[in-house]
């Protein structure tokens, strides 16, 4: 059933909203010790919000737009006094005195809140192998990976307990475990959703988004968390933007660019089902064109300096001094000292350290400067490619999910994954993953839609036909 | 003031941290109210929770603005970096600062004498918590246990760097002070040095000439008050010199003024300097207040010390140096305004400045809310030979305490009635008929005794007697 209809029915009484808690618990219930998607988890809060929501329908009132939809919360958005985590032990027990701006808007819309979801730690993975607490099974194969860092989210929705959940995507972190899972996945452009209440990895590229099942849900959830925020000054200050309202307008006339930089390097399973994704729009009026932007190639490494270089600072405050936990030492340096190597684990270490030297005297003009002049050259690369067309279609993931331990060894290979995705973050461009098939493990693939900045509208008008093709 | 050794001149920048006095602190909503109870005025932003984010209050904007107006500083498009450092007082474990693009960029502040010293830059940051320590030294060091109040953290500071002109301690002194007096009078800042609401480094080196390249620096931290600038300045220049007559080097260093000690010791050196690693702060935008915005705040700046200092100058014509000296404390102060409105109300210029710059600025505080006119009128009655000078300031007493008042009532409620003609003659010989034999020795020379008569008289006038007629009656007896 879709969101939609799901809001309808417990706005009109058909479904009471304590009975879709009950069943989205059932269902957890029954797979989660297993998949491992959700860190905490609470069925008296989450039964308590689903019966003022039913309470509020009692007395005639509307309890909004996802009135009893459940959402999944992945663990690195700040929820009022409920534990949140980052998946690190160095938050263990950490409860948040305030909301995220998120969650006031899911609150308002009428959601029940189910939840905090695994995640690589402070986001800083694409495996959720990085949590502190274990890594998420991927619902499909629980031999592999979820993918991440928002794996928690991505099997949350991909194991059909709830409908909906939110992410964020830094590096893909969104869109890869949504194309692992089979959901659909949306990384907003950047400033349409508020970070106020995201806890920061890399604070210029971080941007919360919606996992769903189905676009149409996709495109309610990001309306509903859309918006101008003023406690977010890098908020844009634009109205929320609108994708509902043209979504099934279908993809007569749209420009599709295709470029080798978003599907070389992928398995020819995956490379197969991006090309039958052109052919897909094509069939429906889109016209294809053939560029090229070897600029991309160089994302990779660029963003590898800058998310560190901002995690190191971001990362700084969790000392032992105020909250979180503290390992006790003679003095304040060395309490510092011993409570973030006890509380970090080795991947949020390896990119402090790398971050810190990126910025350090000496360094910061060949490594973080460069850096920056890249993402300049990104953000015109792209301005080039969408002045010849409209979005670009390519892959989300070189390869389909892959097994534990498979690059864990290897944090190269594992960065790699993210070789597709990295440019939209560094341009601050919205970009989609649509499941568009299976592998021949029965694994999902995902196909990745990219725009300019506020082209939401564009992804999901487009994501809609090939939703509506990947059956065939 | 004294001087370097023979030879030698010493090279002085200071760097100025000055509080903005704005309603709410720098980046969130929470009261900027120094002397709250500790942690009262917090929020996850100005606490660093994870997940808040900074929004930068436009007002302090505004403050920072007319700091740099006020010393003729460029003002432009800036933006800011974070400071990454790692200290308990300090919740992100990063400053946010200003680095290469401070929104106030060079300008300049001309001292009461007329040098002038230049302005690097005055740029925006946010203060941190403030650490007691308890136990062992009351420093970090050996301390017991540390105890964090986070009220200031997140403060709008600006930082007001100045150029290297500054060639004796004097003169630290001086910039210091007239800085202080132009923040005040920019209403951008309250500049009370004891609360810590502006604080003062000293980049203190020394050379061998003005023709010499200049020496390794150090900068020496903790000067709370002007006194402690002008000290702390000398000392370390004298530091210096001695060392490098003994055929030592300057280490470049930072150093802590001991006020109690008078001397500066090491507090870390350049190998223990930290790597700031500065980069653009990604949660804030750009500030690029428009060219209209600039001219309002200009508009709106009230005139600056020097100019006002030239208001009271021309009022007194041509004033005597002890007059140069009180005018320049009583602007330093914000006082002037009480001379202006005396000299408008027909007190004599000399009169009304003695008066403020002796009885009212030794009142404190308080003296920001009295009213102007009220001591005008006291001035006035003194002038008029109603009220001697002891009635006169005991009057204003009154009317300080009191913010105001009718000088007339309070003189007559005090039983300060005018002394009857004739009334001191009498009371003049009665005292020195009780008195014979101190009267003979006054008479043989002895003018210490002068004091003696005047007390006794005052005591039998209430203090109504004026001191001059007691002193003209004591000379015209002693010399009959
Ligand atoms: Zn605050």
């Amino acid at each position: 059933m879709s969101v939609f209809d799901l809001a309808q029915q417990v706005r009109t009484k058909q479904r009471r909203a304590i009975d879709v808690a009950n069943d989205t618990l059932a269902a957890i219930d029954a797979r989660d010790n297993e998949i491992n998607a959700f860190l905490h988890l609470d069925a008296e809060t989450i039964r308590s919000q689903a019966e003022r929501i039913d309470a509020t329908v009692d007395a005639g009132g509307d309890p909004g737009r996802l009135a009893g939809v459940p959402v999944a919360i992945k663990d690195n958005l700040c929820q009022r006094g409920v534990p949140t985590t980052c998946a690190s032990k160095i938050l263990e027990g950490w409860k948040p005195p305030y909301d995220a701006t998120v969650i006031t808007k899911l609150t308002q819309a009428g959601a029940i809140l189910v939840g905090k979801t695994n995640l690589d730690e402070f986001a800083m993975g694409s495996s959720t192998e990085n949590s502190a607490f274990g890594a998420t099974k991927n619902p499909i194969d629980p031999s592999r990976v979820p993918g991440g860092s928002s794996g928690g989210s991505a099997a949350a929705v991909g194991a059909d307990y709830l409908p909906l959940s939110l992410g964020s995507d830094t590096g893909g972190s969104i869109r890869q475990p949504a194309a692992f899972c089979g959901v659909v996945g949306l990384k907003p452009t950047y400033g349409t959703v508020s970070r106020y209440g995201l806890i920061a990895f890399a604070s210029s590229l971080d941007q919360v988004g919606p996992f769903a099942r189905s676009v149409d849900d996709a495109g309610i959830l990001f309306e509903v968390i859309a918006g101008h925020d003023p406690m977010d000054s890098t908020s844009l200050n634009a109205p929320a933007p609108d994708v509902m309202t043209t979504i099934n307008d279908g993809v007569a006339g749209l420009r599709v660019g295709i470029v080798p930089e978003l599907i070389d390097g992928t398995s020819d399973e995956v490379r197969d089902r991006v090309v039958a994704a052109q052919e897909a729009l094509v069939a429906q009026g889109a016209t294809l064109v053939e560029l090229s932007a070897p600029e991309l190639r160089l994302g990779l490494a660029a963003y590898y300096l800058i998310a560190p270089a901002e995690a190191s600072s971001n990362l700084a405050r969790y000392d032992g001094v105020r909250y979180g936990n503290r390992v006790d030492a003679p003095d304040v340096a060395a309490m510092m000292t011993a409570t973030r190597t006890a509380g970090f684990g080795d991947e949020v270490k390896r990119r402090i350290m790398l971050g810190t030297y990126a910025l350090s005297a000496g360094y910061y003009d060949a490594y973080y400067g460069q850096a920056q002049k890249v993402r300049t050259l990104i953000i015109e690369t792209f301005a080039r490619l969408y002045a010849q067309c409209d979005v670009l279609l390519g892959a989300t993931t070189p390869t389909t999910a892959f097994e534990f331990g498979a690059k864990t060894a290897d944090p190269m290979a594992m960065y790699y994954s993210d070789i597709f995705t990295i440019p939209s973050n560094l341009a601050g461009h919205p970009a989609m993953s649509v499941p568009f098939g299976v592998d021949g493990d029965g694994l999902p693939i995902g196909v990745q839609l990219l725009g300019p900045a506020l082209s939401e509208p564009t992804l999901f008008r487009a994501a809609k036909i090939l939703e509506s093709e990947a059956g065939r | 003031m004294s001087a370097l050794p023979d030879g030698w001149t010493m090279v002085v920048g200071l760097e100025v941290h000055t509080e903005l006095r704005t309603d709410t602190k720098l980046f969130c909503g929470c009261a900027n109210n120094f002397g709250d109870e500790p942690n009262t005025n917090i929020c996850p932003v100005c606490l660093g929770l994870p997940g808040a984010l900074p929004v930068l209050n436009q007002r302090a904007v505004e403050y920072a603005i007319r700091i740099g107006l006020a010393l003729n500083c460029v003002v432009q498009n800036s933006s800011f970096h974070r400071k990454n450092y790692f200290y308990p007082d300090m919740p992100k474990d990063f400053q946010i600062s200003q680095y290469d693009v401070p929104i106030n960029g060079p300008g300049y502040l001309d001292l009461p004498d007329g040098v002038r010293v230049g302005i690097e830059r005055a740029h925006l940051e946010e203060d941190t918590g403030k650490t007691t320590h308890l136990g062992g030294t009351g420093r970090i060091h050996g301390s017991d246990e540390s105890l964090v109040d986070y009220n200031r953290s997140g403060v709008p500071l600006v930082e007001i760097v100045s150029c290297p002109d500054i060639r004796s301690a004097a003169q630290a002194r001086a910039y210091a002070a007239e800085l202080r007096s132009i923040l005040i009078a920019s209403g951008a800042s309250d500049g009370r040095m004891e609360e810590g609401s502006m604080r003062v480094d000293a980049n203190v080196s020394v050379r061998r000439g003005d023709d010499q390249p200049f020496g390794t620096r150090c900068e020496i931290k903790n000067l709370n008050s002007l006194r402690s600038v002008q000290r702390a300045v000398e000392y370390e220049a004298l530091r210096q010199i001695a060392l490098l007559e003994d055929g030592g080097t300057v280490t470049q260093e930072t150093r802590h003024w001991d006020e109690d000690a008078g001397k500066t010791h090491t507090l870390r050196t350049k190998e223990e300097a930290y790597d700031y690693r500065y980069f653009p702060e990604p949660d804030l935008v750009p500030v690029e207040p428009t060219s209209e915005f600039i001219d309002t705040v200009r508009s709106e700046l009230g005139p600056m010390p020097a100019e006002r200092r030239a208001t009271l100058v021309s009022l007194l014509g041509e004033p005597t140096d002890a007059q140069l000296d009180q005018l320049l404390s009583v602007v330093e102060q914000g006082l002037d305004s009480f001379v202006v409105a005396a000299v408008a109300a027909g007190v004599n210029a000399p009169l009304a400045l003695t008066r403020t710059s002796n009885e009212l600025a030794a009142s404190g505080d308080v003296v920001a809310t009295v009213d102007a006119q009220a001591v005008a009128a006291t001035l006035l009655m003194e002038q008029a030979g109603e009220l001697s000078a002891t009635q006169s300031k005991a009057v204003l007493q009154e009317v300080i305490v009191n913010g105001g008042g009718d000088p007339k009532a309070i003189a007559k409620a005090k039983g300060f009635e005018q002394m009857a003609d004739g009334a001191l003659d009498t009371i003049l010989d009665e005292v020195i008929a009780a008195h014979p034999d101190e009267w003979s020795r006054f008479c043989d020379g002895d003018d210490k005794l002068q004091g003696f008569f005047t007390g006794k008289i005052m005591a039998a006038t209430k203090g109504q007697a004026d001191g001059k007629a007691v002193a003209a009656g004591l000379r015209t007896r002693r010399s009959a």
